[in-house]
């Protein structure tokens, strides 16, 4: 009977998914953004590997190129001024870069809204107060938070990388709406946000390094790797001891296996 | 507690005889895991992810009680307290990718189990019971996982829970109602995270003490074994401890290893880089899946296209989702062979392989949008799932001619180590791969 009753049961779903499939479907035309659609550029990043780590001058460079020309448009809100110490800054250094930053706070004589300095443990403040102020100034457009912007893209350092370097003219089949930009590595083609890096020696790297736009792009793209992921560094390292220390242990594990089955799975000849 | 000549508990102790008589719970655990519990001696590594499972949930217990400390089940702060987690708690880090990874590995482990009893026959006779609590285990851990994810409250968390929401209301009449009823609004919000964060905790005590049930299910008639033939005797079994503790232990270091790769390495390869922006109700992503384990059951539910016979297509969808899960509740007596073991299975034995490459592909197509020829080949993969179990597996069952069956465990243990076997006909067979009959 539950056989019997399996059986209309089955039949019902093939014949309906069978019903489907057979369908005509509508003729699609190929996607024009596929076709155009480039996939980022592959990078040696030294956070790559197992031993992965981060180039403190670089990120120190890439912290320039974001405060001199990202932050214009993109926050990094989730990110305090003490994440600095990461980079090798050193606490006088942070307390300089905090204290130039306005800090929306209370008055504590009127209790009125007003701002101070920023302070070592503030976070990166926003650059509007919200979407609607973005997107008013900055042309319809919502510039993101860049704080996980490398973990929130597929292949996240090498895109912003690709992204930030990769405008390029349109091909003469594609229409450039009026104030968006083309750029092959952006999902829709016609991205927003005019392009960043506009020539070599934009900036001037305290470092003495030769500022071209793929360095800069370089250096911006790990320095928001390690916004959106700062444990990075502990992450392998953690990695590393614990798996070797695994691989012992199941070593171990495999010859006490080993000896504990001995007298079960000798040869029936030894017996 | 199963056989006759299972070892006894034997309190050494002073402490341990006075125990024994008021709570004997060393007693249990020495039946349950121990000694006291006589296992087929012909067990192979597949029947190790029993044990990894419950390490699985165990892990997800105790990451889970510590993110849950630092959690706020709040839509304006919880993607916040995550990322909190993730930069400013001790460790924050590797304790949410442990939960995160974890909860795809707990899944990997269960499939593995759970295919490993369909090879098996683990689900035949007198092991029944056994397989419905296990399936209940599984349904009770896909709740729990898609609540989970909900509360990261990112962008795939939103769009999955309003999705996956969204088929209650394919239900005739009272459809709407029961969706706004389960979310406690018309959209996912505040009161959805809530909810969903409570029984996300709730649901994996639960598990626990259907596992409980699920291994007790498992002592009555014992271990199933890759011949399917039942224990005979002493000469079949070995005590679980020391041998199978020490198999576990082993396999429970490979487990980790693999685990830790992933956890300290590849933390983010199982999820989608959407859940890294939060959740905004009024920017749909452009692809909105679930995670990688439930993509079968999406394929399914995106198989049915066309409204047939005076049913809408979604509704066909939900209902076909809702019966690839219950129709395994079905299978022992769907499947009549007396042969538990595909082993002895020549036919089934191919079937069951191209039931396990529909699933991959089922689980593939899952994954795609909806452009051709992905739709075709899921509602190609989607007939078959449900003509294997509902069709196929019946119809082997009654014409099937098995391979002959070795007397016993211990003599197919034998004849894998080429010593003759001491009687019977079937003495040929390979104790690994099944030699052709005749
Ligand atoms: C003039 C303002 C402005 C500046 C300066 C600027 N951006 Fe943008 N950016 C935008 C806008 C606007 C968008 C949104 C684009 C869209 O959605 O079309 C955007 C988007 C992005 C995105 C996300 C693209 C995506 O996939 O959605 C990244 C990454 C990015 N910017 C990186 C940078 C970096 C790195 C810099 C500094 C080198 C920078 N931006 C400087 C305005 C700016």
């Amino acid at each position: 009977m539950i056989r019997l009753g399996a059986l209309g049961v089955g039949l019902l779903f093939v014949i309906t998914l069978l019903w489907g499939v057979i369908q005509p479907r509508e003729a699609v035309a190929p996607d024009p953004v596929k076709a155009l659609h480039k996939h980022p550029q592959e990078i040696e990043w030294t956070t790559n590997g197992v031993f992965g780590k981060f180039d403190r001058k670089q990120m120190q460079r890439g912290f320039q190129v974001y405060k001199e020309i990202c932050s214009a448009c993109h926050s990094i809100h989730r990110v305090a001024f003490r994440d600095l110490a990461a980079l090798g800054f050193s606490a006088p250094e942070i307390k300089a870069i905090a204290a130039g930053y306005d800090i929306a706070t209370i008055d504590d004589k009127t209790g009125e809204p007003t701002t101070r300095k920023g302070l070592p443990a503030d976070k990166f403040p926003l650059i509007y107060p919200n979407e609607i102020a973005a997107r008013a100034a900055q042309n319809g457009a919502l510039p993101p938070d860049l704080s996980l912007i490398t973990k929130a893209r597929e292949d996240g350092p090498n895109y912003v990388h690709s992204l930030i370097t990769g405008y390029a003219d349109a091909p003469a089949n594609w229409k450039v709406p009026d104030g968006l930009y083309y750029n092959p590595y952006f999902r829709s083609l016609n991205v927003a946000m005019p392009p960043p890096l506009a020539a070599d020696d934009q900036i001037t790297y305290v470092d003495g390094t030769k500022a071209t736009k793929d360095q800069m792009a370089r250096d911006v793209a790990t320095f928001l790797t390690w916004t959106a992921e700062p444990k990075l560094e502990a992450r392998k390292e953690t990695g590393v001891a614990a798996i070797a220390f695994l691989l012992i242990l199941t070593a171990l594990g495999y010859l006490s296996y080993r000896k504990v089955w001995a007298d079960v799975k000798r040869k029936p000849a030894a017996v | 507690m199963s056989f006759p000549w299972a070892k006894h508990y034997q309190p050494t102790s002073e402490f341990g005889k006075y125990m024994d008589s008021r709570l004997p719970l060393p007693r249990f655990i020495y039946g349950a895991l121990g000694a006291g519990y006589p296992t087929p001696k012909n067990l192979n590594y597949f029947y190790n992810f029993g044990v990894l499972a419950g390490v699985a949930l165990v892990i997800q217990i105790i990451t889970g009680v510590v993110l849950g400390m630092h959690y706020a089940a709040n839509t304006g702060i919880a993607f916040d307290s995550v990322e909190h987690i993730m930069r400013d708690v001790n460790s924050g880090w590797m304790i949410r990718y442990m939960h995160a990874v974890g909860a795809s590995f707990f899944f990997a482990v269960v499939y593995v189990h759970i295919f490993r009893g369909l090879y098996y026959g683990s689900y035949k006779p007198p092991r029944e019971v056994l397989w419905l609590l296990g399936l209940v285990i599984f349904l009770l851990m896909m709740a729990t996982a898609f609540m989970g994810y909900v509360l990261v409250w990112g962008q795939m968390s939103f769009w999955g829970a309003t999705v996956i929401t969204n088929l209650f209301s394919a239900v005739p009449i009272v459809g709407e109602a029961i969706h706004t009823w389960l979310l406690g609004g018309f959209a996912p919000d505040n009161a959805t995270l809530n909810r969903f964060f409570s029984l996300h905790y709730l649901l994996p005590f639960i598990i626990f003490g259907v596992i409980i049930l699920h291994v007790w299910a498992l002592h009555i008639p014992g271990s199933n074994n890759p011949t399917g033939v039942d224990v005979k005797g002493p000469q079949d079994t070995v005590p679980f401890h020391p041998y199978y503790t020490a198999k576990d232990f082993f396999g429970l270091g490979v487990y980790l290893t693999l685990f830790s790769v992933f956890v300290f390495f590849l933390p983010n390869a199982l999820g989608e880089v959407d859940n890294y922006v939060p959740a905004n109700p009024l920017s749909t992503p452009t692809h909105i899946v679930p995670e990688w384990y439930l993509l079968p059951f999406y394929a399914i539910l995106k198989a049915f296209t066309t409204d047939f016979l005076l049913v809408k297509a979604k509704l066909w969808g939900v209902i076909a989702m809702l019966a690839a899960i219950v129709l395994l509740f079905f299978l022992p007596w769907l499947d009549t062979s007396p042969v538990r073991s595909n082993r002895y299975r020549p036919l089934n034995r191919i079937f069951f392989w191209i039931f396990v490459a529909d699933c991959l592909v089922l689980g593939y197509c899952g994954g795609q949008l909806a452009v051709e020829p992905w739709v075709r080949i899921g509602q190609l993969a989607a007939a078959y799932y449900f003509a294997h179990f509902l069709i196929i597996i019946p119809l082997i069952a009654r014409f099937e001619k098995t391979l002959p069956l070795p007397n016993s465990i211990s003599e197919s243990v034998l004849a894998k180590y080429g010593k003759p076997p001491a009687s019977g006909s079937a003495g040929t067979l390979g104790g690994t791969a099944p030699q052709p009959a005749e």
